[in-house]
């Protein structure tokens, strides 16, 4: 009871907040009624979403298929980040040769992949989508797993040659849970961007029933109320992983500074 | 480590020597160090800031390679000694790991040797109760205060009974009562393992009370310039402190670091003299 | 390791992933042809390798030094020489306002924790819409201009910033604060002089990956902006020409990454200056 009371303390002027933007938006738009085309009042929002949960364009079955094209494309793209960073923190001179390569693909814009992946995977398979979002999430945690296996403090590394730990042990018992904290950053900026691929990838041609479709099919229907709901359910699913997230971070790190005491992060 | 196939000379120096090379200039660290500790002695390292000493104790550990001069720990050479994990290290910092408890820290060493579960519980134990921390087996580094960090450290560094102990400088955090509780338990750990200490210190009364003997070191070059015999009765405890001899080794040891440091400057000025008339260098 | 050498590696890196490129078209491509004449027919077939899906590498090179089109004399590596540089200014610009956005956001955040409360849900939310959705009405409001390039680029620019800064911000040791408090010192003492530099680290690890966000930022703004100029008419323009030239895109999506590598470079030698001093390892 007292934890669930913390809770709502803390999160009131949060809601507060949202409650005052919400609130200014609907009278904004009854008052000027002009742009509702495009930027429809949160009422209108939240009856379009209602109609279309589960009929007309479908808003819930279409989440599920985007969250599952977004959790498969942070799947792959955490995994190919972390071998890539224990790879270039096992082999130091592999550096040079890959991180350029890494930066170079990351900053290949989604507008240009995203047809290439649907070229490649096939336009109606889910992988393609899992591509585009796993060609995102690669970089944050490849980039921040590295920081963390290799920013060790040099005299624990002391302590370890003193223990004649060979660079396995080392790794091991020292660079990984050293890394921890800056996987855990890198996981926050991925979530948001697993989601954004999928829905981009969506965005240019797969199956009607996910929520990158629907923002499409729904605004060239000129629908924008509807555009603006499965916004919005992408958004609620980002914050979701996002807490999923942090959740997991409070449970395996509660020893950083950042996440005990009376500091705390987002 | 079978007793009777111990050698009697723990650590061999001979003509150990150390520059650093730094950009364009290089700094002599070490200079014709030769020194023999024998087994089970109390060996202190004393000197001003910038005699090298922390240098010394490293390449005894094989964690600085020196650029003349041969190091033996036990008979070998040092990096087989610190291969065959001979000695256990306690640094000016505690260089816990953030992300275990107390008793998970202690076993470090033990599970990097491949020690079992049921035995590195226990010997964990033991080390935490012999440094007076088993009530904070299960905290967090972050949750004991720098002291107690320390003996978590030292309770690490013995958890693996090495023959030898490299300790730098590991009380200099601590206040004076706490240093000489240390110093004591220190004592009573030796006398019970008798195992062998090379001890940095800053302190010329801890270096006295600790040792059987006291190298004494200047700088520019790091060399050792006395070597006394502390010949206090053992076990030595509050009446050593206030006893005449203490006082009067204290004192030797002060003048010895004294002369140490006058004669390391008449060197560097005589240098820099010869270097101004004649032009060498 | 000296500058030589690292190029080298590098160098070696692509040329092995150039090598890979031709092998796979070698193994399962499409019919490999001079002249009209086939000279090698694969004896598999990978869909990815045909000659739409992966051009080869001669190809593409031939027509970046081509003419752009039939009406000018400047090459298409040229064209995509100036439109890189067009790009890089939003980018360049957006970078810097994200990165000041993040820093004053997570320095409030820390500070002021009711303004966290209430305002952090809202900036993580803020990622999770769709920026491609998001394009299209931040140019119909703002209009076509590189104003609104700009502000998308910012939009993603600052978020991986606030992150990484809060962070940073709250990694101090809490008996460095404690030394501080002893200090009587003030709260933008302690920010300036403990909070700060201990986020050092943090900051320039999400720098970069903020280099390449900007550039991806620039381009989708530029795309759905209509905007004349820039990667991002480029890569619009040549996505619709794919199926006749492929090499085009091809030029294009290279021309793109490697404007970030050098973005992401200029960044990394920023860090090794201010990291400088700092013990080794820092500098990941």
């Amino acid at each position: 009871m007292r934890r669930a009371g913390g809770a709502v303390r803390r999160y009131s002027p949060a809601i507060v907040l949202f409650a005052l933007l919400i609130g200014t938006w609907e009278a904004g738009v009854r008052a000027l009624d002009v742009r509702g085309f495009i930027l429809p009042a949160p009422s209108a929002i939240a009856t379009a979403l209602l109609d279309n949960w589960d009929s007309g364009y479908q808003i819930f079955p279409a989440a599920r298929v985007t969250l599952y094209e977004a959790l498969g494309g942070l799947a792959m793209g955490t995994s190919l980040g972390l071998a890539v960073a224990f790879v270039i923190s096992r082999f130091p001179t592999s550096r040079d040769a890959i991180l350029p390569v890494a930066v170079a693909v990351n900053a290949i814009p989604i507008i240009a992949f995203a047809p290439l992946a649907n070229n490649w995977f096939g336009i109606q398979s889910p992988i393609s989508k899992m591509a585009v979002a796993a060609s995102l999430v690669f970089f944050p945690i490849m980039i921040n797993t590295l920081r963390g296996l290799t920013q060790v403090e040099p005299s624990a590394i002391e302590l370890m040659r003193s223990y004649a730990a060979g660079d396995g042990s080392v790794t091991r018992h020292l660079r990984i849970p050293n890394a921890l904290p800056f996987f855990f950053t890198g996981m926050k900026i991925a979530t948001t961007l697993a989601l954004n691929g999928a829905v981009v990838g969506e965005y240019f041609g797969g199956l009607t029933v996910a929520l990158g479709r629907v923002v499409v099919g729904s605004a060239s229907a000129l629908r924008f109320d509807i555009t603006w709901s499965a916004i919005v359910v992408v958004s609620v699913m980002g914050i979701a992983l996002y807490l999923a997230v942090l959740a997991i971070e409070q449970l395996a790190i509660p020893w950083h500074p950042s996440v005990r005491g009376e500091e705390r992060t987002t | 480590m079978s007793e009777s196939r111990a050698p009697a000379v723990v650590v061999r120096l001979q003509g150990v020597g150390k520059t650093f090379t730094l950009g364009d200039g290089s700094t002599v660290a070490l200079s014709d160090i030769n020194l023999d500790i024998g087994r089970g002695e109390f060996v202190s390292l004393i000197g001003p800031s910038g005699c090298g000493k922390s240098t010394l104790l490293r390449t005894i550990g094989d964690l600085i390679e020196p650029s003349t001069g041969t190091v033996q720990v036990n008979a070998k050479p040092a990096k087989r000694a610190r291969l065959d994990r001979e000695y256990g290290m306690v640094f000016q910092a505690p260089v816990l790991f953030d992300w275990r408890t107390v008793e998970e820290n202690v076993q470090l060493p033990l599970e990097l040797f491949g020690q079992d579960k049921t035995t590195r519980a226990r010997r964990a134990g033991e080390m935490l109760e012999l440094v007076g921390l088993s009530d904070f087996a299960r905290h967090h580094p972050y949750q004991l205060s720098g002291g107690m960090q320390q003996r978590v450290a030292i309770a690490r560094a013995l958890a693996f009974s090495p023959d030898l102990l490299l300790m730098d400088e590991p009380f200099g955090a601590l206040d004076e009562m706490t240093r000489e509780r240390m110093n004591s338990e220190l004592l009573a750990i030796w006398e019970r393992t008798g195992i062998t200490v090379v001890f940095v210190t800053h302190s010329i009364p801890e270096a006295v009370f600790l040792s059987s003997r006291v190298a004494v070191m200047s700088a520019r070059p790091g060399r050792i310039t006395h070597l006394i015999d502390v010949d206090l009765e053992r076990p030595r405890g509050l009446a050593t402190r206030e006893s005449p001899r203490y006082f009067e080794l204290i004192t030797a040891v002060r003048e010895a670091l004294r002369t140490g440091e006058a004669r390391a400057d008449e060197t560097a000025m005589s240098a820099e003299r010869a270097v101004a008339e004649g032009g060498i260098g | 390791m000296s500058v030589a050498g690292r190029v080298a590696i590098f160098v070696g890196f692509v040329a092995l992933i150039l090598v890979l490129w031709e092998a796979a078209k070698v193994v399962g491509g499409d019919p490999w042809r001079v002249d009209g004449e086939v000279i090698w027919d694969p004896p598999l077939k990978f869909s990815f390798a045909s000659d739409v899906n992966l051009p080869h590498v001669w190809e593409v090179w031939a027509a970046m030094i081509a003419p752009l089109n039939a009406g000018t004399t400047e090459s298409l590596g040229a064209y995509l020489f100036w439109q890189a540089l067009y790009t890089w200014r939003e980018a360049a610009i957006g970078f810097a306002l994200g990165a000041a956005i993040g820093v004053a956001l997570s320095v409030a955040f820390v500070h002021f924790g009711f303004f966290e409360r209430a305002v952090s849900p809202y900036v993580i939310a803020s990622q999770t819409i769709p920026i491609v959705a998001l394009a299209p009405m931040i140019v119909f409001f703002v209009g076509q201009t590189m104003t609104s390039v700009v502000i998308i680029a910012t939009y993603l620019s600052f978020f991986p910033v606030t992150i990484a800064m809060l962070r940073g911000l709250r990694s101090p040791d809490p008996r460095s604060l404690e030394l501080m408090r002893s200090y009587a010192a003030s709260r933008r003492a302690v920010l300036w002089k403990l909070r700060l530099p201990a986020s050092l680290p943090y900051l320039f690890t999400a720098l970069k990956i903020t280099a390449t966000a900007s550039i991806v930022g620039a381009i989708v703004g530029e795309g759905p902006g209509g905007i004349r100029y820039g990667l991002g008419r480029a890569i619009l323009f040549f996505s619709q020409q794919y199926t006749i030239a492929p090499e085009k895109l091809w030029s294009a999506i290279l021309v793109t990454a490697a404007l970030g590598v050098i973005f992401f470079g200029i960044v990394r030698l920023t860090e090794l200056l201010a990291l400088r001093r700092w013990p080794e390892g820092f500098a990941a």
